[in-house]
């Protein structure tokens, strides 16, 4: 069957997001944007509307179960509010969900309760790379086998909370796969950077972090019942930043819509000239395209299809091609307003070319 | 919920369907490309036997009840989800046989969309009888095609013989040939009954084959889709009964929109439709290109950074999800309809959408096969030349942009012209 009616749960999990992206982001964004940084308390805000924790099932203290599709409801509503706020309040799955989808039962039990049953906390992961032909299947962090356990070098860049984590999985190249470790940020060997300034998303803390012969336990590399599965992960990480893309986009064409109803210009208003008219029926068309791209590949996740990881590569190339559409469009439809910081579609803007870059920031 | 899986009635019908492409439509092809006033009867006669077997009629679904389930409750319907499927897979095939496929077409949804269950059974009848039967729709004129409002086709009310009086040109109709001429059909005439009504005094007339007063007198030499016929039809004082006027009597009381309306329900309706032909001309391009690609030696490689694609790469990935995410569209378009919620936006984005997708994966295709690409010795250009129609007909992509604007703006056609 085809059906594209939101459960009633997910009804639900999206109009409370809702709220709270009203009610908190939005307000907030400009000068959390401009300040580099959003308050604990409106973080906590967003945490406590347990959307990771209805992730996590019963066995590992949390009272739900996964669902890509889910996830991708959730991040776009959140993101709608504020990316750099969605990305910040999601950061603990980070940790937790690479060691729900591949870690072994013994890591699961030990990692997962504390993270569903405390406060928010921002352990996180080490994923991008300083250099610009990142690739996720040819990392530059490698890993060499030692003494039953594992020593890492490499560089990491972007990392979210990395000053404020306690942990985090940072995924390093094992032979010629890639792998997930499960990395103290006070290890020996690993140093944290400088807080990294970026074209958007200033809310969100990210610093570059260096590891010089950090050793790893073996029970500390994420490994599930064979091996782990690197593709799921990274699956995940592309549908997530795909949903994100979806929120903001949506965010910047509903603004631009708006504006151009109430602007006038030669004696009408602003979308009544078809120019500005057209731009906007070509934004709409594209959002709900790229959703329809994003849900089915979270569904064929969900459902353990095989084409599913091609789908959530395709899903994200085609949302970032969107996102940058869509916020470059927004800021056009505002003209000399749209320039300006005071409204948000420039900021959506900078936050929109950085879905091409972004994946491994957020994960659902 | 949400849910991507194929329904079983549609996989059985796209597999046999598949195989009537392959083998009946892509050997003949270039043959009746090459030679454009052929008609592939064999392959009609085929697609006529086997709907008639099938018990289907007309290609248009039709709006009664839905059936039981074993369970005792009502199957979800998916009469226009298994046509855009159907459709999708016949235009892969070839578009332009597809667009000769007996049944009804376009003439036969005006019935449905407009006609009384009277007019349905009368003119829907013939679909179902021996021969294969072609109706069509016909609303451009030599003056107007975008602005419907402006034809000038004319139908006066003959009281003495309770006849209408049929008087004008039409042109770009697709199927005329088939419809008046090689078969007992029929063409659905749009005509003014008060030209200073505009939009308000158009009104669709059913004009059967065999009607005196109504001639074919041209059919066009096209780019693309040569296998269907595109023909010029004159009426000149063409009579024909009363009730062939589409509609309830009411609906000849002067200045209503309601025949207009009825134009925009059928449009509703055949817009996915439509954009699911153009969504199968892509996808055979894209195959194909692949295909060709590989032989080649180039092999697309999902899952890289774009600094390590190659351009042909990243091309074919975009050729992918351009085509995935408004096939999706599409399906979402007639789901819709399927479970009757109005769909007028969501018809015209999969048009829009359509058309820019064929457009631009035809004419990349064969860009990046270079001398490969432009010979006649391979489909590629002939897709190329098959999908521009795509984009213009049943609304262009500019006209659906602006019905997409519309409704996301709240305008009427006063507000956005």
């Amino acid at each position: 069957m085809y059906s594209f009616e939101p459960s009633d749960e997910q009804k639900m999990l999206v109009d409370a997001i809702k709220r709270y992206s009203t009610s908190n982001l939005r307000p907030a964004a400009h000068d959390a944007d401009e300040e580099g940084q959003y308050s604990l308390d409106l973080i906590e805000k967003g945490w406590e509307l347990g959307f990771l924790q209805a992730s996590i099932p019963e066995t590992y203290g949390g009272f739900g179960e996964r669902s890509a599709v889910t996830g991708v409801l959730a991040a776009e509503e959140l993101s709608w509010g504020d990316l750099a706020g969605a990305m910040a309040v999601l950061t603990p799955g980070l940790f937790a969900l690479p060691i729900l989808l591949a870690g072994s039962e013994e890591q699961k039990l030990k990692f997962l309760p504390p993270i569903v049953e405390g406060e928010w906390k921002p352990n996180t992961a080490a994923f991008l790379e300083p250099h610009y032909d990142f690739d996720p299947y040819e990392l530059k962090t490698v890993a060499l086998e030692n003494d039953g356990g594992y020593i890492l070098n490499g560089e990491k860049t972007y990392v979210p909370y990395a000053k404020e984590a306690d942990v985090m999985v940072v995924y390093a190249r094992l032979g010629d796969k890639t792998q997930g470790f499960i990395v103290p940020n006070k290890a020996a060997g690993l140093t944290i950077g400088e807080h990294q300034k970026l074209l958007g998303i200033h809310a969100l803390p990210v610093y570059p972090i260096k590891l010089e012969n950090v050793q790893i336990p073996k029970e500390d590399c994420i490994s599930g019942q064979e091996g782990q599965n690197f593709r799921y992960i990274l699956s995940a990480l592309r549908i997530a930043i795909a949903a994100m893309a979806l929120g903001v986009s949506r965010a910047a064409y509903e603004y631009s819509r708006d504006y151009a109803k109430e602007r006038e210009v030669f004696g009408v208003k602003v979308a009544q000239k078809q120019a500005i008219a057209f731009m906007l029926a070509e934004m709409a068309t594209e959002i709900e395209a790229i959703r329809l791209l994003t849900w089915e590949a979270a569904w064929m996740m969900d459902q353990g299809k095989e084409e599913a990881d091609k789908q959530a590569y395709l899903a994200q190339v085609g949302a970032a091609d969107m996102a940058m559409m869509v916020t470059d469009r927004a800021v056009q439809i505002l003209g000399g307003h749209g320039y300006i910081r005071e409204h948000p579609v420039e900021l959506w803007m900078r936050n929109g070319r950085g879905f091409a870059t972004l994946t491994g920031l957020t994960m659902v | 919920m949400i849910e991507f899986e194929v329904p079983k009635p549609i996989a059985q019908q796209s597999y046999v369907l598949k195989t009537v492409a392959e083998n009946m439509m892509r050997p003949l092809s270039r043959k009746f490309d090459e030679n454009e006033h052929d008609v592939p009867w064999d392959y009609i006669n085929f697609m006529h036997m086997a709907m008639r077997a099938t018990g289907a009629g007309s290609l248009a679904p039709s709006n009664g009840e839905p059936k039981m389930g074993p369970d005792g409750k009502p199957r979800p319907r998916i009469g226009y989800q298994l046509l855009a499927f159907m459709l999708e897979i016949l235009s892969w095939g070839d578009v332009g046989m597809y667009l000769v496929t007996p049944g009804g077409g376009l003439g036969a949804a005006a019935v449905e969309a407009t006609g009384t269950p009277e007019q349905k059974a009368k003119f829907l009848a013939r679909f179902k009888t021996e021969k294969p039967v072609f109706a069509a729709m016909a609303m451009t004129e030599p003056q107007c095609g975008s602005d419907t409002s402006a034809i000038r086709t004319r139908a006066v009310l003959d009281r003495a013989t309770n006849e209408w009086i049929l008087n004008g040109e039409k042109i770009f109709v697709t199927g005329g040939h088939m419809s008046l001429d090689l078969s007992e059909g029929f063409v659905v005439i749009w005509a003014t009954i008060d030209p200073s009504a505009g939009r308000a005094g158009m009104r669709p007339f059913v004009v059967e084959a065999g009607t005196p007063g109504v001639k074919v007198t041209k059919i066009e030499p096209k780019m693309g889709i040569r296998a269907s016929d595109t023909a010029s039809i004159v009426l000149q004082d063409c009579r024909v009964p009363f009730d062939n006027i589409l509609g309830s009597p009411e609906v000849v009381v002067e200045k209503t929109t309601t025949g207009f309306k009825g134009a925009m329900a059928t449009f509703d309706a055949t817009r996915p439709l439509v954009a699911a032909t153009a969504i199968g001309v892509a996808r055979a391009t894209l195959e194909l290109l692949k295909e060709m690609l590989s032989q080649q030696g180039v092999t697309i490689r999902y899952g890289l950074p774009c600094q390590k694609m190659s351009y042909v790469e990243r091309e074919v990935i975009n050729m992918e999800i351009m085509l995935r995410s408004a096939w999706l569209l599409v399906i979402k378009a007639v789901w819709m309809a399927d479970n009757r919620q109005p769909n007028s936006m969501e018809s015209s984005m999969a048009k829009v959408r359509a058309g820019d997708v064929v457009t631009r994966i035809t004419q990349k295709a064969v860009e990046i096969m270079g001398p490969l690409g432009y010979s006649r010795e391979y489909l590629l250009e002939k897709w190329f030349r098959d999908a521009k129609i795509s984009d213009i007909y049943e609304g262009t992509g500019q006209i659906n942009r602006l019905v997409v604007a519309r409704h996301i703006l709240g305008y009427s056609g006063r507000d956005l012209r």
